[in-house]
Order: C-alpha cells, then sequence, then structure tokens
C-alpha cells in the first residue's frame, strides 16, 4: 500500500525538484494506475470536470498521444493545442500564451517547448497547474519517472543499481530528468558518449562519465541508450553516423560481452544501426515497449496526485472516487 | 552663466594625486581653482559639500543608447539623463543601434542629440566596419571630424583577424581608440549564457571562456604587431584578464574594461531562467569574477564600464533562450562599485575615482575630463559614500528596468552631477 508522501504541490516541472518521497509516490500510485489500462473499459472518473490543455509547441507523437491517454482515461476534459516551431515563430509570445490559457480558467496545462524553462516560465505565470512535456533540453520529467518505473519493475529497489545514460546527453531533457530521478532514487548513475554530445561539467551532477561504450557496459546493470538527434550532424559533433555506430553503437555483441544480465531502455524514436542494433532494441534484454505502456500509467499518476490525489487513496480512485 | 563654489568636501582626484577636505571653484565651465578657504565670487552659487565627497565628474565609456532605431528601449536624452543620476557626466554610445553609426552623418545625430539633453555629455562612436558586417572600414577621418572619439563594432566581434588589422593600422593615422567586443562566434555557438554546470543543469547552450579568451589573444598580438590602441571591452574572464596583465607589462597599447555585473555576480544569478542576468559576456564562474576583481584592484582593467544595454520589460519577458542579452547599469553602476570593491576593502575610494573617471577619460582621450586640475572641464560628481540605499527600478530615469539588482541593498550615491558647472542632476529629484 502506498504511504502517504508530501504533495507534489502545484506544478511538475522537473525531477530536480522532488525528493525521494515525492517520487516513490509517484511511481506506487502509477504501479495503482497500470490496471486500469488493462480493462475492458478503460475509463474511471478521477479527473472528472478537469479541464486540461495539451500545448504542444514542438513536434512531439508519442508524448502527446500518451498524456492524451492518460487524461481520457481519466475522464478528463481535454484541449490540443499544437503547433510547428515555436509560439515566437507564431509571432506569439510566450507570455501571451500564459495569458490567454490563465483566461481560460483551465486546470492544467500540459506543456511541451523548444525553449528550456519554458515550463517554469509558464507555470510561474498561470494559477493553473503546469505539467512539463519536455522543455528545450532541461527536463521531461514524465519520461524520466516512466524510466524509473520500468527499471523498478524489472530490479526491483534502484538503490544501488548502476545505470549509465548513453549517447547525445548534451542535446537530452530526458538524460538531465534521468540523473536527477535515478541519483535520489540511490542509483549510481553514469553518462557515455563522446564529449561533444556530454554537457560542460556533467561530473558535477554527480554522475561517472565513460568515454568508451565498452567500459560503459561492463559497469552498468542498466544502460538508457538516448536517441542520436540526427539534425544535430551539422553541426560537427560527431564526423558520422557510421563512426558513431562503429564507436558508441550499442551492438548484440557488445551486450552479449556484458559481465551482468544488462537491462536496454530507449525513450525512443529508435535510430536502429546508429546508437541502437536492431537484434538489441527487439531483444531479451529490451523494454522499450514496456516503457511505452508505463508512460501512460505514470501520466495518470501525475495528473492524478497534482489534481490534489493522495497515493494511499488511488486504489479508491480508480474504484470510482473522484480525485 | 554664475561661478559655482563647491565648499568644504573631501575632493579625490587622482589626476592630481589629491585626497583632501577643500573647496572646488568652477567658472566659465571651467574649473577655476581648488583649494582650501576659497571666497565666492560675486553672484556664485555655494553647495556645501560637507561630508560628501567631490570627484571628477565619472566616465562611462560603454553604454547603448538605442537612438536611432530602438527608442523604446532608451532614447539618447533619457540615456544621458540616467547617466547624470548615475553619478556620470560623460557616456560614450556605443554604434550598434538601426541603422548602425557608420557614417558622419549619423555621428553628428547622436552628438546634437546629446547636446540637447540636459544631461550626461554625450560621446559617439562609429562603426569599426559598414554595418558591422566586418567587410569593409567605415571611414575613420570621416567620423573622427563628425565627433566620433573612437570606433567599435560592440555587439559583434570582427571575426577575420585581418580585417582587425587593418583597422588597427588604419587607426594609427588619427591614434583612434579601437574597441572590441571579444567572442569566437564559432566556439560561442548561439550560447545563451555562460559554459558551466549551471548551464548544463539548465539546458542552456553554455558560451565557454574560450570563446572570449582566444579572441583577446589574438587581438592582444594584433595591438602589438600594429602599435595601435586597443579597448578590450567587458572583460568576463581570469584567463582574459591574465592575457591583458602579461600584454600590459610588455607594453601593449591597450586599455581594458570591468563592469559593475561581473564583478558582482556569477551565472548562479541565471537559476530559474532569470532574463535579467543575460548577459553578452555571460556571467561567469566565481573564479571568474574574482579574477575580474583582481583586474580591478591591480589597474589590468583600467577601466569600469557599466554596458548599460536597456531593453523593453516584454523582450525580457520571454524563455530565456528568447530574450535579448543586456541589462541596464547607469544608476546602480557607483552603488555596485563602492559597495562591492570599496566597502570590502579591495580598492580605495581614490582607485574607485580612478577607474570610473580618470582612466577612462584617457582611454577614450577625452581633453580636459577626468580631472578637476584648473582649466579642465566643470564636470564634477559630488557623492555620498555613507547613502544606503536600495535598488528599485521604478525610480530609475532610464526609459528601461532590466537590472538583476532589484531589492539589493548598496552603499554611496551620486547627489549631484555637474556638466561644464550646470547642475544636470541632484538628489531631490529622484523624490
Amino acid at each position: 500500500m502506498p504511504q502517504a508522501v508530501p504533495s507534489l504541490g502545484k506544478d511538475l516541472l522537473g525531477l530536480e525538484g522532488l525528493t525521494r518521497e515525492q517520487i516513490t509516490g509517484i511511481l506506487d500510485t502509477a504501479e495503482a494506475f497500470k490496471e486500469i489500462s488493462e480493462r475492458p473499459v478503460k475509463k474511471v472518473p478521477v479527473l472528472r470536470n478537469k479541464t486540461i490543455v495539451n500545448a504542444f509547441f514542438e513536434n512531439s507523437t508519442r508524448t502527446r498521444i500518451s498524456f492524451e491517454f492518460a487524461e481520457k482515461r481519466l475522464a478528463a476534459d481535454t484541449v490540443n493545442i499544437s503547433s510547428t516551431g515555436s509560439s515566437v515563430a507564431k509571432g506569439e509570445t510566450l507570455v501571451d500564451t500564459a495569458r490567454n490559457l490563465e483566461a481560460m480558467r483551465i486546470d492544467m496545462v500540459v506543456i511541451r517547448h523548444g525553449a528550456s524553462g519554458s515550463a517554469q516560465f509558464l507555470a510561474d505565470r498561470i494559477a493553473s497547474s503546469v505539467i512539463n512535456a519536455g522543455d528545450g533540453k532541461h527536463e521531461h520529467p514524465t519520461q524520466g519517472l516512466l524510466d524509473l518505473l520500468t527499471i523498478r519493475d524489472h530490479r526491483g529497489p534502484l538503490d544501488g543499481l548502476h545505470v549509465c545514460i548513453c549517447g547525445d546527453v548534451l542535446h537530452s531533457r530526458v538524460a538531465r530528468s534521468n540523473i536527477h530521478g535515478l541519483r535520489k532514487m540511490g542509483a549510481q548513475v553514469a553518462v557515455c558518449g563522446p564529449a561533444t554530445l556530454l554537457p560542460a561539467q556533467v561530473a558535477e551532477m554527480g554522475v561517472t562519465v565513460f568515454r568508451r561504450i565498452e567500459e560503459a557496459i561492463e559497469w552498468a546493470d542498466v544502460l538508457n541508450i538516448l536517441r542520436l538527434q540526427l539534425e544535430r550532424m551539422t553541426g560537427g559533433f560527431i564526423p558520422s553516423l557510421r563512426e558513431y555506430n562503429r564507436v558508441f553503437g550499442v551492438t548484440r555483441a557488445r551486450v552479449e560481452a556484458a559481465p551482468r544480465d544488462i537491462l536496454i531502455l530507449h525513450p525512443g524514436p529508435m535510430n536502429r544501426g546508429v546508437e541502437i542494433d536492431s537484434d538489441v532494441a527487439d531483444g531479451p534484454h529490451s523494454v522499450i515497449l514496456q516503457q511505452v505502456t508505463n508512460g501512460v500509467a505514470v501520466r495518470m499518476a501525475v495528473l492524478y496526485l497534482l489534481s490534489g490525489g493522495q497515493p494511499e487513496q488511488a486504489e479508491a480512485a480508480k474504484t470510482g472516487g473522484a480525485a | 552663466m554664475n561661478p559655482v563654489l563647491i565648499r568644504g568636501g573631501r575632493v579625490v582626484d587622482p589626476s592630481q594625486r589629491m585626497d583632501a577636505v577643500a573647496d572646488v571653484l568652477l567658472v566659465d565651465g571651467r574649473v577655476a581653482r581648488v583649494g582650501q578657504g576659497i571666497d565666492a565670487p560675486e553672484g556664485a552659487e555655494t553647495i556645501d559639500a560637507s561630508g560628501l565627497v567631490v570627484t571628477p565628474g565619472l566616465v562611462d565609456v560603454h553604454v547603448h543608447l538605442r537612438e536611432p532605431g530602438q527608442e523604446h528601449k532608451e532614447t539618447i536624452r533619457t540615456g544621458a539623463r540616467a547617466a547624470a543620476a548615475g553619478g556620470f557626466t560623460t557616456v560614450v554610445a556605443m554604434p550598434n543601434t538601426d541603422p548602425p553609426i557608420d557614417d558622419p552623418a549619423a555621428v553628428g545625430f547622436v552628438l546634437a542629440e546629446g547636446m540637447r539633453s540636459g544631461g550626461a555629455r554625450v560621446f559617439p562612436t562609429g562603426c569599426i566596419t559598414m554595418r558591422q558586417q566586418g567587410e569593409q572600414l567605415t571611414e575613420f577621418g570621416e567620423l573622427i571630424n563628425a565627433g566620433a572619439v573612437a570606433v567599435t563594432d560592440d555587439g559583434k566581434p570582427v571575426v577575420s583577424g585581418g580585417m582587425l588589422r587593418m583597422a588597427l593600422e588604419y587607426a594609427l593615422t588619427f591614434d583612434l581608440p579601437v574597441a572590441v567586443h571579444e567572442e569566437d562566434p564559432t566556439l560561442a555557438r548561439k550560447g545563451t549564457m555562460n559554459e558551466g554546470i549551471v548551464a548544463s543543469r539548465l539546458g542552456l547552450t553554455g558560451i565557454p571562456n574560450a570563446a572570449e579568451d582566444v579572441m583577446i589573444a589574438r587581438d592582444l598580438v594584433l595591438a602589438e604587431l600594429t602599435g595601435a590602441r586597443l579597448h578590450v571591452q567587458h572583460v568576463s574572464t581570469r584567463l582574459g584578464v591574465q592575457l591583458i596583465r602579461e600584454a600590459k607589462a610588455r607594453g601593449v597599447r591597450v586599455t581594458a574594461e570591468a563592469t559593475p555585473h561581473h564583478f558582482t555576480l556569477t551565472d548562479a544569478a541565471v537559476e530559474a531562467y532569470r532574463t535579467d542576468a543575460k548577459m553578452n559576456p555571460p556571467l561567469r564562474s566565481e573564479a571568474d569574477r574574482d579574477a575580474v576583481r583582481q583586474g580591478v584592484r591591480d589597474g589590468t582593467l583600467d577601466v569600469i564600464a557599466t554596458d548599460h544595454a536597456p531593453h523593453h520589460y516584454d523582450e525580457k519577458e520571454q524563455a530565456f533562450e528568447d530574450a535579448p542579452f543586456g541589462i541596464v547599469g547607469l544608476e546602480t553602476a557607483l552603488g555596485l562599485t563602492y559597495t562591492e570593491l570599496v566597502a570590502t576593502g579591495l580598492i580605495d575610494l581614490p582607485t574607485m575615482v580612478e577607474r570610473m573617471s580618470c582612466a577612462p577619460a584617457r582611454a577614450m582621450k577625452l581633453d580636459g575630463m577626468g580631472s578637476l586640475a584648473e582649466g579642465s572641464l566643470a564636470d564634477v560628481t559630488i557623492m555620498d559614500v555613507r547613502a544606503e540605499w536600495t535598488v528599485n527600478p521604478a525610480s530609475f530615469l532610464s526609459m528601461s528596468r532590466n537590472t538583476p539588482f532589484t531589492g539589493r541593498a548598496l552603499r554611496c550615491r551620486a547627489v549631484r552631477t555637474l556638466v561644464g558647472g550646470r547642475t544636470v542632476w541632484r538628489e531631490t529629484q529622484a523624490g
């Protein structure tokens, strides 16, 4: 049974600001909510009469759909705003967006935006709850949480577990949420990639740095493999995709050479044959599709908790009690 | 104009090695006498400066007045008045306006508007290259004839070393100061704050120290090669300070600026994506801030300049990466410098006056300024170093409010500013 935990407060902007107890509360609630998605009628009235705006100012299919499923399964009323490019490119500033959302008297906003800090910017200016669905290169907290849940499902408590985040850490919001979340839960965290794709002074975030994928695999219980952002290739960060696959790619041979039974995560979408080979992505170590399933449960949990629900009441809420 | 007798203040004038209680007599826009027991001439206005400090007027060699083109941020008039309120009697306006100041008519416009402002004196600079494009030199001679005191592409670096060499060599004709914004754009990579752990955590692209250091190194070599007068703007890095220190020791003709924000803040001020702390060069690490302080102390950074960069409030009210660089500085510079450097014992009061008045006047060859020697221009700042005040942007005379120092408790402020013997600001005006 989940324990009483401090409230998440108004917003979920990142995992950096959460405590271990809060994270545990979200994961436990998500665990309880998983079952809803297994039912023939995948809907409970937990968020009935709540209005949620999904404001996606940057392309995202997976995250947006995952949030939409989570909202619909909790019976919320939802509206989607989407736009390619930033709101600035549209001629409307983020502050105008905030004012408009505030004027609509909605309960929650799920925001994806290309600018780091945009979720906080919004949260500082509106009374509604703000959920960060990825802000620039900063954080993607629900992705971090679903990664934690998936690892916990397979390996139990995270304390002392060795988790290595591989690839383009520099441009990755997933990596930052993972680093904060995993460390708070007691895991040992490492990053691995070419120095061109690692943030400056990343070791000061409390992580080990591996320059060679072979060393990372030898060390790790879990590999979280990041997408190599192909649009970055013109920036001179790496010489070529082929070279990247040769030097940093997670291949079957490398995984099989690991001293332990290694767990493979990837936030998707994958570049098969670049950062991960197909036979690893589809192989016995991979839990990539389970991450997607867990994503819906984690987002349901976050929506429920931010609307005032308590982890210890999650089971009751599932049977019909509103938050 | 009636004579003005400033009576009984502590006169601090490093240009004459003076630090004594004395009277200062201003007649016909010039300093007539400095000494004890001066009798007021007939009709003279007497200012009682007892308990106050009287210095040569402060000179800021690096301000953005935004006119022409961005008058919603600042005008020459509002900027000159904000300067006077901050204790500055002279400001040097950067040419990165819209359009940039790259022809004599534009220089003349800035000069004329400055004269009409009723605030600090305003001296224009011209661009080094046409439209600040880095491709063709401006007509230095014409710009000087129109009133420009220096050339700079500030806001942008001169990317081509060959172009800067030509600018420096050509400037020798007029012994013209060439002021440089040091930033290698291929290393800065469109970064928005200092490269370091704060940027890494916030997910913002960092500007490494090296982006500044390599350009400072290059330009010091070029100044040495050409023998021209190089003025390095807003130095923010420890290696930059060290490179300038070494170049000065070799006899390179270089002057350099420290800004109050770089010797006061670090990149921690950017936490929570505070756009009022977004500036270029960015706020750096503690080691860099300390090196800038030491540079001011030992005179490597001989000039304190504000890089006053006003922006309209809604331009800063954006996601961090979208907001413009820069903060206002004219009305906080004196308080910050005194509070951070003098009150802490790092430098003494005469050194502060040297860095904020004498040295900047010399760096830009502003004859008759930065001194209270007899015959100098009657530009005087009277300051109360005991004054304690809190930064309140609502009281700024500048049109813009973008400062990271809101609510900061400071000591020392200008209580009266005189330009050419005429009072252009006195404290009661602040309300």
